[in-house]
C-alpha cells in the first residue's frame, strides 16, 4: 500500500511538472495550431525571474519578506514570460499565421537568441529590458481614446517607448549597482534556494513527501483551475474557445481574432513562466533549462489531443506515472516473481535513460490506435 | 513557390561544369589539409540537405529527425572500420569493449565484418528505419506540426538509446574512425582523406542528379501535389501514404550516405549527431539556400557551415545570435531562400526599390515566368 | 523590437571588443627575442562552457605569469608565449576538428585542452595520427596511456580509491552499504567498476547503481531507488556531472537523504566552483576528494588563489581542475627549457621527471605521462569550502587501474621502448 502510494505520488510529482510546463503550449497549439519551440526558453525566463527575485528580496529593504519571495516570483514570472511572449506574437508569429512549419523554425531561432541572451547580457539589464518592454507595450493602451484615435498617436507611442527605454536603463543600472551578482553576464548556471518553510518533508498518512514537490503540485493545480475558470467563465475565455473551434466563423461574428491571439499567446507564455518557477525549485537555472523539458511537453500535447485541457492533464499524469513505474523498476517490486525473460526486459529499461526510450515508443504505439490523441477535437472538417 | 529555373545558355552550363570539375580535382592542391577536410565534410552534409529538400521543399514534410538516419549511416561505416581494425585488441573485438568488460561481440556487429554488407547497410538501414517510422506516422494521417514533433521525439529516443548503451555501442564517446585501417591505409591519413574528398564530391553530384530525377515527372508532381493540397491528391485516387513513405525513406537513405561520408572525414561518430539542434540546423541550410531548388540545399549546407566555422573561430558567443537571427530572417523575410529569391522576383524588386529601371534584358526569363504566375 | 535589436547589436559589438582585447596574449611589456604561439582548446559555448571557461582563465593567467617573468628561454633566446583560444563548443567532433586546425593551420607546438572524457577520446586519434601533443588537465577514469597526451589530473587511484577507503573505514557511515550514482558516460561507469571491485575487496556491499543520461535532470526515480536500497542510511558515491548535481542534491535533501539521517555522499566531480553553484546549504556534511582544495593552508596555495582572484575578480574561486591546468602550463615551460627546443619529441623526453612546486605541493611527471600527486579528503562546510580531514603522502599514478578487471597487472612506461603503452607488470 505504502509502495503504491509512494509510486503514485512520484508519478503525480513528475507529471505535474510536465503538466504545468505543457499547459501553455497546449492552449497556444489548440488555438493557433502553432508549436512554439521557444516555449522552453520562456520557461527559462521564468526560472531566471525567480532567481532575480530571490536576490532582490535579499536586499535590506525587502529582507523581512524574504520568505514570501517565491510567491511573488510566480506572478512576476507570469508577467515577464507573458510580455516576451506577446512581443514574440506581435513581431514574428503574427506574420506567419497559417504556416505552422515556418512558425516552428522561426520560434527555434527565437529560442537560440534567448539562450544566448541570458548568457551574454547581465541579468540586471535583462530585467531592465523586460521592464521597458512592459511599459512600451502597455502604456499606449492606457491612453484615453481621444488620443488613441488622433493622427498623432504614433508620436505618443514613440514617446512612450522613449520613456520606457529610459525607465528600463534606469532600473537596470539600479539593480546592477545594488545586486553585484546580477551586474555581470555569466554563462554559469545559477541556483534558486527555496525559502526554509518549503524545504524538508511533510508526513501524510505515514509517508513522508518532499515539500517542494507538494508545492509544485499546488502551483500546477492552481494554474489548471485558474485557466479552466478563465476559459469557461470569462468573456475572453469564451471568445478564445470560439476561435479555437472555428476561426473564420468567430471572425465573422465580430470577435477580434487578433486580440484573441495576443491574449492566448500571452497567457500561454505566462504559464511557461510559472512552469519556470516550478522547475527552478528542482534543479539549477541555466540557459538550457527549458530544453530539458520541452520534448516531454510536446509528447503531452500530442498524447492529450488538441483543445481539451482534460486531455493535457491526463496525458501529463499518465506519462509521469509511467516514467516512475518503468524508470524506478517498480513493476519488479510489485510483482517480484515474474518470469525471467520479462524481468530481464524490465530491468533493461529500469534506468532513467531507457525509461524515456520506452515511453516514447509507447506513445507512438498509442498513436497507432488514436492518432489524434486522447481527446480529439470534434467537428467536421477535412484535415488542414 | 516558383519552380521555374533560369534557362541558361548551353555554353554557360558547359563552362560551369568544367570549372566545377576542375575545382574539385584541384582542391586538394589549392587548399590546406585542414580546410580541405572541412570542405569535404560540408559537402557530405549537403547530401543530407538534399534529402531534407526532397521531403520538405517538395513534399511539405518538415522532419526534425534527419539526424537519426545521418547517425545510423555514420555508425554503420564506423562499425565496419572498427571491427576490421580490431585484430590487435583482446578477443579480437574493438578496443572500447574492454572498458566495460565485454568479451563477446554483440550479435548485431557480426554482419559488419563484410564490406559488401556495410556498403549496402549505410544507405539501406537508414532508409528502412525511415520507411518504418514514416509509414507508422503517415498511415494515421498524422502530418504537419504533429509529424515534426514526432520525428523530434524519435530523434530523442535514438539519442537516448545510443547514448545510454555503452556496452553495445560505446555510448557518449561514440566510435572513432581516424586510427582505423581501410585497405591497409590509415583512415585519418592525408592520402585517404583526399580520396574521401573526391568520393564525396562525386557522390554529391550523383545525389543531386538523382534528386532531380526523383522530382521530375509524375512522381515529382504528386509530391508537390501532396505538399500543396493533400486531400485533393487523395480524392483524385492516389494514396499519399505510399508516396510519402517512399520519399521519406529516400531522404533517409541519402542522410545515411551523408552520415557515413561525414564520419570518415571527421574521424568520429557519436550520439552528438542525434542532438535536437543539429537536425533543425539541417532544415535551415535548406531554408536559406532555397527550398524546392535542390541546388539551394547544396549551397546552403556548404556556405552556412563554412560561415559557422569562420564565425565561431572569431567570436564563439555570437554564432548563436547569428544563427537565431538567420532562422527568423529567412522565414519572415526570405521564405524562398536565397536561390529562390534570385530565381524569383527578388533582384528586380530590389532594383526597383532603389529607383533603378527594370533591367528586363538582363533577366529575360524572369519576365515570362512572372506573367505566367507561380503554378506550373 | 527595433530598440531591442539595436541593443542586441550594441551588445554584440561590446562583446566583440571584449574578446578582441582579451585575445591579444600576455600583454605585459618587456623585451623578448621572439614569440611562440600555443593552442588553448576548451568549450566556450554550450553546456560545458561553464566549467571549461575557468580553465581558459587559469591557463591565460599562467601564461601571463610566465611572460611577466621573462617568458620561455630556449637556446639562449627568450620567447614570449602567445595563445590562440579555440572553442570546442561542448561537441566532441568539434574538439577533433579544432585540434586539426590548431596543429595543421596554426602549427602550434602544444595544445592545452579538453575536459570531458568524450572530448579527449575524440581528440586522441588526431594527436596520435599527427604525432602532436595534448596536455589534458582533468581527473579522469584512466585506462588510457597515450604517447601523445600528457595527463595532469588524478587517476582513480589518486582520487576514488583513497576516498572509497575513507568512506568504508573512517567516515561516520563506516561499514555501511554503497549506492553508486553517476551521469551516463564513460568516467562514472569506469570509476564505478573500480569502486565495485574495491568495495568487494574491503568486504562491503554495493546495493545499487544508477545512471542519469547527460542533460536529464529528472532524478525522482533514482531517489526512489536509493530509498529502497538504503532504507537506514549508507554511503552514496556520486559521479554526476555539472548541473545534474544541483537537481540531485536539492531533491535528496527534500527526500530526507541527509547526513543527519545517516546518508553520506562522497563526490568526485564537485569542487569549490560547483559548491558555490549548488549552494553549500545542500552539501554541508557531505564529502569530496581532490588533489587540490582551496583551503590548503600553504603559501603556494594561497598565492595561487590570490593571484587568480586578482586577475579575474574577488568572487572567483580556484579548484582542482584549475590547479591541474595551471601546473601543466608550467611543466610544459620547464620541459621546453630543458629540451632547448619546441620540438615535440624532445619536449616529451624532457618532460618525464620534471618536478614542480604546485599549489597542492610537489608534483612530478612519471614515465606514464601522469603526475604523482597528493590526495585529500575534505568535508564540505557551510562556507562553501572543504574542511580537510585526511591527506595522503604522494601517490603514484596508475594509468592502468589495478582494481579494474580489464587492466589488472598492466602498466605504462614511455621512457622504455620495450614497455610502452601497456605492458605486463
Amino acid at each position: 500500500m505504502e509502495l503504491l502510494l509512494d509510486s503514485l505520488f512520484n508519478g503525480v510529482a513528475i507529471g505535474s511538472v510536465l503538466l504545468v510546463a505543457a499547459l501553455g503550449l497546449a492552449i497556444v497549439f489548440g488555438l493557433m495550431g502553432v508549436i512554439n519551440l521557444a516555449h522552453g526558453e520562456l520557461m527559462m525566463l521564468g526560472a531566471y525571474t525567480t532567481y532575480v527575485t530571490q536576490l532582490i528580496f535579499k536586499l535590506p529593504i525587502l529582507k523581512p519578506f524574504y520568505n514570501s519571495y517565491i510567491i511573488v516570483s510566480i506572478f512576476l514570472a507570469f508577467i515577464v514570460s507573458g510580455v516576451v511572449g506577446i512581443l514574440l506574437e506581435k513581431t514574428i508569429i503574427r506574420k506567419l499565421y497559417g504556416s505552422p512549419l515556418e512558425t516552428l523554425l522561426a520560434t527555434w531561432g527565437v529560442s537560440l537568441i534567448l539562450q544566448q541572451f541570458v548568457r551574454s547580457v547581465p541579468l540586471a539589464y535583462g530585467t531592465g529590458l523586460v521592464i521597458s518592454l512592459l511599459i512600451g507595450l502597455f502604456l499606449p493602451t492606457t491612453f484615453p481614446s481621444k488620443i488613441k484615435e488622433s493622427i498623432n498617436f504614433k508620436y505618443f507611442k514613440f514617446s512612450s517607448w522613449i520613456f520606457a527605454s529610459l525607465t528600463g536603463v534606469l532600473t537596470g543600472s539600479v539593480i546592477s549597482s545594488s545586486v553585484s551578482k546580477l551586474s555581470r553576464a555569466s554563462a554559469r548556471n545559477v541556483d534558486v534556494t527555496a525559502p526554509s518553510w518549503m524545504r524538508g518533508q511533510v508526513e501524510i498518512i505515514g509517508t513522508a513527501f518532499p515539500k517542494t514537490r507538494l508545492m509544485i503540485i499546488v502551483i500546477t493545480l492552481i494554474s489548471v483551475i485558474a485557466i479552466t475558470l478563465f476559459l469557461n467563465q470569462s468573456a475572453w475565455g469564451m471568445r478564445i474557445r470560439a476561435v479555437t473551434q472555428n476561426r473564420q466563423m468567430s471572425d465573422c461574428l465580430g470577435i477580434s481574432t487578433e486580440k484573441v491571439d495576443i491574449i492566448t499567446f500571452g497567457i500561454g507564455s505566462g504559464l511557461a513562466g510559472v512552469a519556470g518557477v516550478a522547475v527552478s525549485l528542482l534543479g539549477s537555472v541555466g540557459p538550457n533549462v527549458g530544453g530539458n523539458y520541452i520534448v516531454g511537453c510536446f509528447m503531452v500535447v500530442v498524447l492529450g489531443g488538441v483543445g481539451n485541457l482534460l486531455g493535457t492533464v491526463l496525458a501529463s499524469f499518465g506519462i509521469g506515472i509511467m516514467t516512475d513505474l518503468i524508470g524506478a523498476g517498480r513493476l519488479l517490486s510489485i510483482w517480484p516473481d515474474m518470469p525471467l525473460p520479462l524481468s530481464n526486459t524490465i530491468n533493461f529499461f529500469a534506468t532513467t535513460s531507457m525509461a524515456r526510450v520506452m515511453i516514447f515508443a509507447l506513445i507512438v504505439i498509442f498513436l497507432q490506435f488514436k492518432p489524434t490523441g486522447l481527446f480529439p477535437q470534434k467537428g467536421r472538417m477535412v484535415e488542414n | 513557390m516558383s519552380l521555374s529555373k533560369i534557362k541558361f545558355d548551353k555554353k554557360i552550363v558547359l563552362s560551369f561544369w568544367i570549372i566545377l570539375i576542375a575545382l574539385i580535382i584541384a582542391a586538394p592542391t589549392i587548399l590546406p589539409v585542414f580546410r580541405l577536410n572541412l570542405l569535404g565534410r560540408y559537402l557530405s552534409l549537403s547530401i543530407v540537405a538534399l534529402g531534407v529538400d526532397l521531403i520538405w521543399g517538395y513534399t511539405g514534410l518538415l522532419s526534425l529527425g534527419q539526424g537519426i538516419f545521418f547517425a545510423l549511416g555514420g555508425y554503420c561505416a564506423a562499425m565496419y572500420l572498427q571491427i576490421t581494425s580490431s585484430s590487435e585488441f583482446p578477443n579480437n573485438i574493438p578496443e572500447f569493449f574492454a572498458l566495460y568488460g565485454v568479451e563477446k561481440l554483440p550479435f548485431f556487429w557480426e554482419p559488419f565484418r563484410s564490406p559488401v554488407f556495410t556498403f549496402l547497410a549505410i544507405w539501406i538501414i537508414p532508409a528502412l528505419v525511415a520507411g518504418l517510422i514514416g509509414f507508422l506516422v503517415f498511415r494515421n494521417r498524422i502530418k504537419g506540426v504533429y509529424f515534426s514533433i514526432l520525428t523530434q521525439a524519435s530523434l530523442l529516443v535514438f539519442f537516448n538509446f545510443f547514448n545510454g548503451q555503452q556496452k553495445l555501442i560505446n555510448g557518449t564517446n561514440g566510435l572513432k574512425t581516424d586510427v582505423t585501417q581501410l585497405f591497409g591505409q590509415m583512415v585519418g591519413s592525408e592520402s585517404m582523406q583526399r580520396i574521401f574528398f573526391w568520393i564525396t564530391a562525386i557522390l554529391v553530384i550523383a545525389a543531386w542528379f538523382f534528386a532531380k530525377w526523383v522530382v521530375k515527372g509524375r512522381f515529382g508532381n504528386i509530391l508537390i501535389g501532396i505538399r500543396d493540397d493533400e486531400p485533393r491528391v487523395r480524392f483524385t485516387g492516389y494514396n499519399p501514404v505510399i508516396f510519402k513513405t517512399i520519399i521519406f525513406s529516400i531522404a533517409g537513405g541519402l542522410a545515411g550516405i551523408s552520415g557515413a561520408l561525414y564520419t570518415v572525414q571527421s574521424g568520429i561518430v557519436s550520439p552528438q549527431f542525434m542532438t535536437v539542434p543539429f537536425s533543425i540546423e539541417m532544415v535551415i541550410w535548406v531554408a536559406v539556400g532555397g527550398r524546392g531548388t535542390l541546388l539551394g540545399a547544396i549551397l546552403g549546407a556548404v556556405f552556412i557551415n563554412y560561415a559557422k566555422s569562420l564565425v565561431s573561430e572569431a567570436l564563439p558567443a555570437s554564432w548563436m545570435f547569428i544563427q537565431g537571427g538567420l532562422f527568423i530572417l529567412v522565414v519572415t523575410a526570405l521564405p524562398e531562400g536565397v536561390l529562390g529569391w534570385i530565381q524569383g522576383d527578388g533582384p528586380r524588386n530590389l532594383l526597383q526599390r532603389f529607383g533603378l529601371k527594370r533591367k528586363i534584358e538582363t533577366y529575360p526569363s524572369l519576365e515570362i515566368n512572372n506573367k505566367e504566375g507561380n503554378n506550373e | 523590437m527595433r530598440i531591442s535589436r539595436r541593443i542586441l547589436a550594441g551588445l554584440a559589438t561590446a562583446s566583440l571588443a571584449v574578446t578582441a582585447t582579451s585575445c591579444g596574449g600576455g600583454g605585459t611589456s618587456g623585451s623578448f627575442d621572439d614569440t611562440v604561439t600555443v593552442g588553448i582548446l576548451h568549450s566556450l559555448s554550450g553546456t560545458m562552457a561553464i566549467s571549461e571557461s575557468t580553465l581558459v582563465d587559469t591557463e591565460k593567467m599562467a601564461i601571463e605569469e610566465i611572460n611577466a617573468a621573462g617568458g620561455v628561454t630556449v637556446g639562449g633566446k627568450s620567447y614570449k608565449i602567445e595563445y590562440i583560444v579555440e572553442d570546442g563548443a561542448s561537441d566532441w567532433p568539434t574538439f577533433a576538428e579544432k585540434s586539426k586546425k590548431l596543429i595543421d593551420q596554426d602549427g602550434v607546438p602544444v595544445v592545452f585542452g579538453g575536459w570531458t572524457s568524450a572530448s579527449r577520446k575524440a581528440m586522441l586519434p588526431v594527436y596520435e595520427s599527427k604525432d602532436a601533443f595534448l596536455y589534458y588537465p582533468i581527473q579522469y577514469e584512466a585506462q588510457e596511456c597515450s604517447n601523445n597526451i600528457f595527463y595532469t589530473g588524478a587517476t582513480p587511484n589518486q582520487q576514488s580509491e583513497p576516498a572509497t577507503d575513507f568512506m568504508y573505514k573512517r567516515s561516520p557511515a563506516a561499514g555501511g552499504d554503497f549506492f553508486l550514482v553517476g551521469s551516463d558516460y564513460v568516467f562514472p561507469r569506469t570509476s564505478n567498476t573500480i569502486t565495485k571491485a574495491q568495495v568487494k575487496q574491503l568486504g562491503g556491499k554495493v546495493v545499487g547503481e544508477d545512471y542519469l543520461p547527460l542533460g536529464n535532470t529528472e532524478v525522482a526515480p533514482i531517489i526512489s531507488k536509493i530509498k529502497k536500497a538504503l532504507p537506514e542510511g549508507g554511503i552514496i558515491i556520486n559521479t554526476l556531472n555539472g548541473d545534474q548535481n544541483v537537481a540531485f542534491f536539492k531533491q535528496i535533501q527534500d527526500a530526507g537523504i541527509t547526513p543527519s539521517s545517516g546518508y553520506y555522499v562522497m563526490n568526485y566531480s564537485i569542487a569549490e566552483e560547483e559548491i558555490s553553484t549548488i549552494g553549500p546549504e545542500f552539501l554541508e556534511g557531505h564529502y569530496g576528494a581532490w588533489n587540490y582544495m582551496m583551503s590548503i593552508d600553504t603559501p603556494a596555495s594561497k598565492k595561487f588563489a590570490a593571484s587568480f582572484k586578482k586577475r579575474w575578480g574577488a568572487d572567483r574561486v580556484v579548484a582542482d581542475p584549475q590547479e591541474s591546468a595551471y601546473n601543466m602550463v608550467y611543466l610544459w615551460k620547464q620541459a621546453v627549457e630543458d629540451a632547448g627546443t619546441f620540438d615535440d619529441n624532445a619536449v616529451r623526453e624532457a618532460l618525464v621527471g620534471q618536478k614542480f612546486d604546485a599549489p597542492q605541493g610537489p608534483v612530478e611527471v612519471m614515465p606514464n605521462h601522469h603526475l604523482s600527486q597528493t590526495v585529500r579528503i575534505g568535508e564540505i562546510n557551510a562556507e562553501g569550502g572543504f574542511t580537510i580531514l585526511e591527506e595522503t603522502g604522494v601517490v603514484l599514478p596508475q594509468a592502468w587501474n589495478q582494481k579494474h578487471p580489464s587492466s589488472k597487472g598492466f602498466a605504462c612506461d614511455w621512457t622504455d621502448p620495450s614497455k610502452g603503452e601497456k605492458y605486463k607488470l
